[in-house]
């Protein structure tokens, strides 16, 4: 079963981010090979919630990728593949529970419109006109038009589709090959050898293993999230409804459980309620705590949800870097070396601009954003 | 509330476990989604249709009545209409979380020290095209209108399918009244001729199906399936074809059979939600249990055929050993790791109606009767009657340090049964190439009704396993959870059947999870 291939980038892992990077280096001419221990859309990408969020960004490196890449998601969606990957530019309400809140909603909204976020505040006594079973009593909330929604393994499974890439599932990289020069020309796998002067860490989670094998160290942590999904519905919950909590417990650094509701209908029916933040390594079972705050949370903002059943429950976990911004862009310390990967929870959003980055950088071209701010080896240089 | 050990499940090894327990001094709770405790196995008529004669659906009514008199005398609180969605490890033990049926709206916890898993299996039915039309029913299903609703299916019916539990089903369906136009059972009769000295007491007892199927006239097609239901609004008939050696069939042999109803079953799954969860080790499909039929975590025990499929009979062995071991190590007194016949009868003889009886093997059927082997083993095999079930008395509660161990009837039941069932489950492995037969309008997924085209393009899509077939394209997403497509999936995507993780065993309104969290600033 051997099988040694040689082509112009080997991409690791059959993601939402290895298939954009897979999507976007096809469009730039690359012969892209994709490469995966498990199936498309394994890992971190088939528990996620299909977020494209600017709403949730604070202005700085992270909501500029999120802005280049709602663009191009939408410009996927207009090419054709918006419905396979049931892409849904529904926009996103933040509510506020309380004027403490809502002042500090406000205050982010405006400092977000400044960097070309759209934000619209709502009174409260028009929030209904957009989420007609929100819960009554709220202190206001702001409008995100440019949030919209996918369903993550469909749209690793289209995008890599698109890239008429040639796709190894449940063949694991074993090694990173390096030349007499040092530089990486290919990588091992238990099934042969692929050879390429380019390899494309997008490995999620385990980005920080394959960094490994090619002898870098990169400190990508899982972060543990359960998922609940209800029992379909009519379409009730028309936009991803939140708390503005939300948006605090994104940049904490706390390692407690923390949780606020991500409210949001699929167009199969269930609705989706996420959003809960654990530190607790790979560990996949079951906390009835987590799922309790989600399902409080979620009641507290749509009270018809009481009496809605769910149906299950799933973890995933996000991989995440310690300044919260992923890696993207070469390695200097392994060249021909390239990272995709510690987008923590918003990996299907900013899947689009980082493989569109990925895809400039290897193509020689500039990229559209300055990626300093998420050099892979940054974090080498502080623990010198 | 709160108690020692709560038992869930009430079928065969769950009275047997809450019993053994119990008559050794242990509180026990028995929980049950049911209204009456019973199971699949000893399912009773309602008790507003008035049956005059339930027994007579039931071979085993003796065993039935001895549990169900023990259960009565006995100081275990049964609880019914008790819907277990989730079983939590907590510090000093474990909650049990049910929604009291049959609204399933409002909570009922359990805590309890010690728990056991008596959680039962449910039937396998593998997709055909035309399984869906109305007229279509499970193997199982059948029986349970039988035995609970007391009504018929249909006029005239197939049973088709493979295991052990078509029989009884073709037999109870014809005592009934129903036209049975054929047994169609896709296992080799030399299958089971091979595992004959596994089998020696199954095959004896399946005579007793295989006289009542030849007093019925039931036609018995051994190596054949099912290759379509047909109908437009309900089902009209059923194509019917021989396999060949390799589990393919045989072109040219196809015929059809007139039926207004097909029972169709291919054999049982065992229910691992709740064991998964808390986090017990599975050995493939199966919870793993130790001799005492411990789990790998510490206070849970299982038993029945969350273990393995292998009936009632080895349910109840299983469900004693469980519950001796379970009282044991509540009352602080560790039998030995592997309990044995001579330390038992050391430490406490058995008390006498520790006998196993053997009912219904009895050889009536004289050489008169034609009885193909791999045609007629019974999925119910001669009984064990551990102490607890058996009639005669049984001793009260012990002071601890006395804690009667299992009775050693059942230790050597449950080694003779364990080894039949393996036999069997061997013999009756479905045809190996049966996905082939899969149309690609076929309906995988009823629930979410995902096609096996739907399931084929996720595959060339780049799903490889059963998980990521169901991210691609929603089977196994609805109400059932996977439970009645899965095997189909993962036969389709070519990889074995793995456990799947529901860490809700059942649905549960927001409503009751939001309850149970900690009021904002508590926590």
């Amino acid at each position: 079963m051997s099988e040694s291939l040689t082509c112009d980038v080997v991409v690791v892992g059959a993601g939402v981010v290895g298939a954009a990077a897979a999507l976007y280096a096809a469009r730039a001419g690359l012969d892209a090979v994709v490469v995966d221990r498990g199936p498309v859309a394994g890992g971190t990408t088939g528990a996620g919630e299909g977020n494209l969020l600017v709403s949730d960004k604070e202005p700085g490196p992270e909501l500029e990728l999120a802005l280049l890449s709602a663009r191009l998601w939408a410009d996927l969606a207009r090419e054709g593949l918006g419905r396979a990957v049931e892409y849904e530019a529904k926009g996103g309400v933040v509510v506020a529970g309380t004027d403490r809140a809502l002042a500090g909603l406000e205050k982010l909204a405006a400092e977000q419109r400044a960097a070309g976020v759209e934000a619209v505040p709502v009174p409260p006594d028009r929030l209904t006109d957009l989420e007609p079973y929100l819960t009554p009593g709220l202190a206001g909330g702001v409008h995100y038009p440019q949030d919209a929604q996918v369903m993550p393994a469909l749209a690793a499974a289209h995008l890599l589709r698109a890239s008429k890439a040639r796709v190894l599932t449940g063949r694991e990289v074993t090694g990173v090959l390096r030349g007499p020069d040092g530089a990486v020309c290919g990588v091992r796998t238990d099934r042969g050898d692929l050879h390429a002067p380019a390899v494309v860490n997008a490995a999620g989670t385990w980005g920080g293993e394959v960094a490994a094998r090619a002898g870098v160290s990169l400190p990508v942590l899982p972060r543990r999230g359960f998922v609940l999904v209800t029992e379909p519905l009519p379409p009730r919950i028309r936009h991803k409804v939140y708390a503005a909590d939300y948006v605090a417990d994104v940049a904490s650094d706390s390692a407690a459980l923390q949780t606020s509701p991500v409210v949001e209908g699929t167009p199969a029916g269930p609705v989706l309620i996420g959003a809960s933040r654990e530190r607790v390594g790979f560990d996949r079972s079951l906390s009835l705590p987590a799922l309790r705050a989600l399902a409080a949370g979620a009641t507290g903002l749509f009270p018809f949800l009481a009496g809605v059943r769910a149906m299950r429950t799933y973890a995933g976990f996000r991989p995440y870097l310690p300044d919260h911004l992923p890696a993207i862009g070469a390695d200097p310390r392994a060249p021909g070396l390239f990272h995709a990967c510690g987008h923590e929870g918003a990996g299907i959003g900013l899947a689009t601009g980082t493989g569109h980055l990925i895809a400039q950088v290897l193509a020689g071209r500039t990229p559209d954003l300055d990626l300093g701010p998420f050099r892979p080896d940054r974090f080498t240089e502080e623990a010198e | 509330m709160r108690t020692d050990l709560a038992v869930i499940g009430a079928g065969p090894a769950g009275l047997a476990a809450a019993l053994a327990a119990s008559a050794r001094g242990v509180r026990v709770a028995l929980v049950d989604a049911a209204t009456q405790p019973g199971g699949q196995f000893y399912r009773q008529p309602a008790a507003a249709l008035g049956a005059g004669r339930p027994e007579a659906l039931h071979h085993r009514w003796r065993t039935w009545e001895r549990l169900r008199d023990g259960l009565a005398a006995s100081a275990v609180r049964a609880l019914t209409d008790h819907h277990v969605w989730s079983v939590e490890r907590t510090p000093d033990g474990f909650t049990v979380h049910a929604l009291l049926g049959p609204d399933q709206q409002e909570p009922a916890e359990v805590h309890a020290r010690a728990v056991l898993l008596a959680t039962g299996g449910y039937e396998q039915v593998l997709p055909f095209p035309g399984w869906t039309l109305p007229g279509v029913v499970t193997a199982g299903g059948a029986q349970a209108m039988l035995k609970g609703a007391l009504v018929v299916p249909g006029r005239r019916a197939v049973v088709a399918g493979t295991g052990p539990l078509l029989l009884p089903v073709a037999t109870g369906l014809a005592a009934a009244g129903v036209e049975v136009a054929a047994l169609v059972e896709s296992a080799a009769p030399r299958r089971l001729a091979r595992h004959a000295p596994a089998l020696a007491g199954k095959l004896t007892e399946g005579a007793g199906h295989a006289a009542r199927l030849l007093r019925h006239r039931v036609p018995v097609l051994t190596r054949h399936t099912v290759v379509r239901a047909h109908g437009d609004d309900g089902l009209t008939g059923v194509t019917v074809a021989a396999l060949d050696a390799q589990g393919r069939v045989r072109p040219g042999t196809e015929r059809h059979l007139p039926c207004d109803t097909l029972a169709t079953g291919h054999g049982m799954l065992p229910h691992t939600d709740l064991a998964e969860s808390l986090g017990c080790r599975l050995d493939g499909l199966t919870v793993a249990v130790d001799p005492e039929q411990r789990t790998n975590v510490p206070g849970v025990w299982a038993a029945g055929e969350a273990t393995g499929i292998g009936g009632a009979a080895l349910a109840l062995a299983e469900g004693h050993i469980a519950g001796c071991s379970a009282a044991a190590h509540l009352h602080d007194t560790a039998p030995a790791p592997e309990p044995s016949v001579v330390h038992l009868h050391d430490t406490a003889p058995a008390p006498g109606p520790s006998v196993i009886h053997l009912h219904d093997t009895a050889p009536a059927p004289g050489p008169s009767v034609v009885y193909p082997p791999g045609t007629a083993p019974a999925p119910e095999p001669s009984v064990v009657h551990p102490p607890g079930t058996a009639p005669g008395p049984e001793p009260a509660a012990h002071p601890p340090g006395t804690v009667l161990g299992p009775a050693p009837a059942a230790l050597k039941a449950r080694t003779r049964l364990a080894r039949s069932a393996a036999a069997l489950e061997s013999a009756y492995a479905p045809p190996v190439h049966w996905p082939e037969q899969i149309t690609d309008d076929t309906v995988i997924c009823r629930c979410e009704e995902v096609t096996a085209g739907a399931v084929r393009e996720a595959l060339d899509l780049g799903a490889g396993d059963e998980r990521t077939v169901k991210l691609l394209s929603r089977a196994g997403m609805g109400w059932c959870q996977g439970r009645m497509c899965g095997t189909a999936v993962a036969a389709l995507a070519g990889c074995a059947p793995t456990p799947a993780k529901r860490p809700f065993a059942r649905p549960v309104p927001l409503g009751v999870l939001a309850r149970q969290h900690p009021q904002e600033g508590q926590s």
